[in-house]
């Protein structure tokens, strides 16, 4: 078994690329003997052509089609009948979707304004203590970058057990709880002011500021030293030189970091799943359309569930293509 | 300015505190996973895994739930399931964007801008939104030849490359701009074709891009639940699948949750820890996704 799925893995790798380096190069060749006018309006598409055709037929494709089923109701055996908006008015007038939204808010206004900011105050801390140490510390609070979630989730686990009162805590939140002379806590489905969402977003910053500190680190370290000098000479206190010199010439890079945080957070799925598989009032969109698909097998709702998050990363969208084109326009 | 030396040097030291206490918090939770999964069993199961440091004897110190998680729940296959759905997945697209970005940077045509956009747009595109009519896409192909995609590796592969699309093609298309044009112009001149170009002269110059792709897209497949899950699913269980499995037994116990994790973890944490220059370069080159 090992040895054979090994063996596939290999040849598929070598099949892969001589395949694909075939196409290529018979692509060129098939271009390369016609007339020269043909040539020139054919060639890009030799190399632009296989993404092309890989992103519409995965991405473009799919994406329109999941719209479109969004307005089915789908039966078991795959057939579908068109029911207009009801899948949409079936979520909406679903409390817990309501409930989603709120938790996907939540999601977007807490998470990346606290992965950035801690993000820039590590960087600077970092960019004070020297190379050797400024490596170890930054490699510390990056490692979480490269751990997959549901292998953060186990080892969130270990950090949020429960146990019943009077035995042996085996969680490190809920011993620290029971040391200070609290009862052992069920943390994940503490509902009140909806502080197991909060727990479930602690894990996702402690993975995400890593990326947030590298980013920050970069632009500090880009800030023109004269600038720095300039305010030192003028006698500003730290603190005033962070503010009022660093700050402003690192808001570009900010601003970039807490979009890409902003879309991770609304995109949220793997965490829930692994932590709670959105009970107790955890629910998030991105886990809303898993459990509608894969555990009830309600295609419509979960499509609609889809396109409402599509709409709401839609603006992002928009945002990201303008500046894109802005930052064509200045090279 | 003796006055300032010295009031460096305290930020020097404060500085250094805060970060040892935040790298410590930051350590924790994964030094508690490493902790456990060397415990027995019913230590794991009864008490915290602090304890086996404050009560610290040797004798209760144990690799055994590493050996059982790899023979007993198969976590060795799920090791080889893993590379193979990321090895080809990181390859074939890296191969793909890198012809598609040199012909987005050097050749001109019509709508290259347009489709370029909608590629950038593409980016924030949630993986959600695709799967369910790629999954129906890869059925109906079965029904249509006998060929079954769905369930076997290559279904994962396309898909993973067909995500990573729009990104690859930013990071390589971002990094081959800078290229002197003149240096691909003088090639054209001396007679060579826009293929050789690619391969024997941008290739080359485009290696650091390729390698931050390569680490980012590693990393980004080896850690996906989701796409294994619906189109590998239980046939060829990667880690992220396996694990999530056992995360839903607790039979298994904590020391091999926490074992099956570390093996999990490993393969990205050594890529991560010997390749950190580059993936940081690929971040800063593309900070989207």
């Amino acid at each position: 078994m090992l040895v054979k799925d090994s063996l596939v893995a290999i040849e598929a790798i070598i099949v892969g690329v001589v395949s694909t380096m075939l196409l290529f190069w018979l692509g060129n060749k098939i271009v390369e003997v016609l007339p020269n006018k043909i040539r020139k309006t054919l060639q890009p598409w030799v190399f632009i052509g296989p993404v092309v055709v890989l992103i519409s037929l995965f991405l473009i494709y799919p994406t329109l089609q999941s719209i479109w089923l969004s307005f089915m109701e789908e039966e078991i055996d795959g057939s579908t009948t068109w029911v207009g908006l009801q899948n949409y008015k079936d979520i909406f007038g679903d409390a817990n979707f309501r409930t989603m939204l709120v938790n996907n808010l939540m999601w977007i206004t807490i998470v990346p304004i606290i992965v950035v900011s801690l993000g820039v105050v590590i960087a600077q801390f970092a960019n004070n203590v020297g190379p050797k140490r400024e490596k170890f510390f930054k490699s510390a609070i990056f490692m979480p970058m490269a751990i997959s979630f549901v292998s953060a989730a186990t080892i969130w686990r270990l950090i949020y057990s429960y146990i019943p009162e009077g035995q042996s805590q085996t969680g490190l939140l809920n011993a620290i709880w029971v040391g200070f002379g609290g009862t052992p806590q069920t943390w994940l489905q503490l509902e009140g002011f909806k502080l197991n969402n909060i727990f479930l977003m602690i894990i996702f910053i402690w993975l995400n500021v890593g990326f947030a500190m590298v980013l920050m680190s970069a632009a500090i370290k880009a800030v023109p030293e004269d600038t720095i000098e300039a305010g030192r000479m003028d006698g500003t206190s730290p603190s005033q030189l962070f503010f009022r010199i660093i700050l402003p010439q690192i808001w570009g890079t900010a601003l970039s970091v807490f979009i890409t945080v902003l879309i991770g957070s609304m995109k949220i799925f793997d965490i829930v799943l692994a932590m709670t598989g959105g009970n107790y009032h955890t629910n998030v969109l991105a886990q809303n359309f898993y459990n509608e698909y894969f555990i009830y097998g309600n295609t419509g709702k979960a499509m609609a569930t889809v396109v409402v998050l599509i709409a709401l990363i839609a603006p992002v969208m928009t945002y990201q293509v303008r500046h894109y084109r802005k930052m064509d326009m200045l090279r | 300015m003796s006055k300032f030396k010295k009031f460096a040097a305290k930020s020097h030291l404060g500085s250094t505190l805060v970060l040892i206490v935040i790298s410590a918090l930051w350590l924790l939770p994964t030094f508690g996973l490493l902790i456990t999964s060397m415990r027995e069993s019913t230590e794991a199961q009864t008490t915290g895994w602090w304890n086996a440091i404050i009560h610290f004897t040797p004798d209760s110190w144990t690799l055994q739930a590493f050996s059982r998680v790899m023979s007993n729940d198969g976590l060795g296959s799920s090791i080889i399931s893993s590379f193979a759905v990321t090895l080809p997945a990181t390859i074939l697209p890296l191969l793909l964007a890198a012809y598609a970005a040199y012909g987005f940077t050097f050749l001109v045509f019509k709508g290259r801008e347009f489709i370029f956009s909608i590629l950038i747009g593409l980016l924030v595109i949630p993986l959600q939104g695709a799967l369910v009519p790629v999954l129906k896409l890869f059925l109906k192909f079965t029904a249509m030849t006998g060929i079954e995609i769905s369930g076997q590796y290559a279904a994962a592969w396309f898909v993973h490359s067909a995500f990573a699309m729009p990104l690859a093609v930013y990071i390589l298309r971002n990094y081959m701009m800078s290229i002197p044009v003149p240096l691909i112009e003088a090639a054209r001149v001396d007679g060579a074709s826009n293929f050789t170009i690619f391969w024997r002269l941008v290739l080359p110059i485009s290696v650091p891009a390729l390698a931050s792709f390569a680490i980012f897209q590693f990393l980004w497949v080896w850690n996906d639940y989701l796409v294994a899950f619906v189109f590998v699913g239980n046939d060829h269980p990667v880690l992220t699948y396996k694990l999530l499995a056992m995360l839903g037994q607790y039979g298994e116990g904590w020391q091999s949750v926490a074992a099956g994790s570390f093996i999990s973890m490993s393969v990205p944490l050594l890529v991560f820890f010997s390749l950190q220059r580059y993936f940081i370069r690929g971040l800063t080159a593309g900070a989207v996704k």
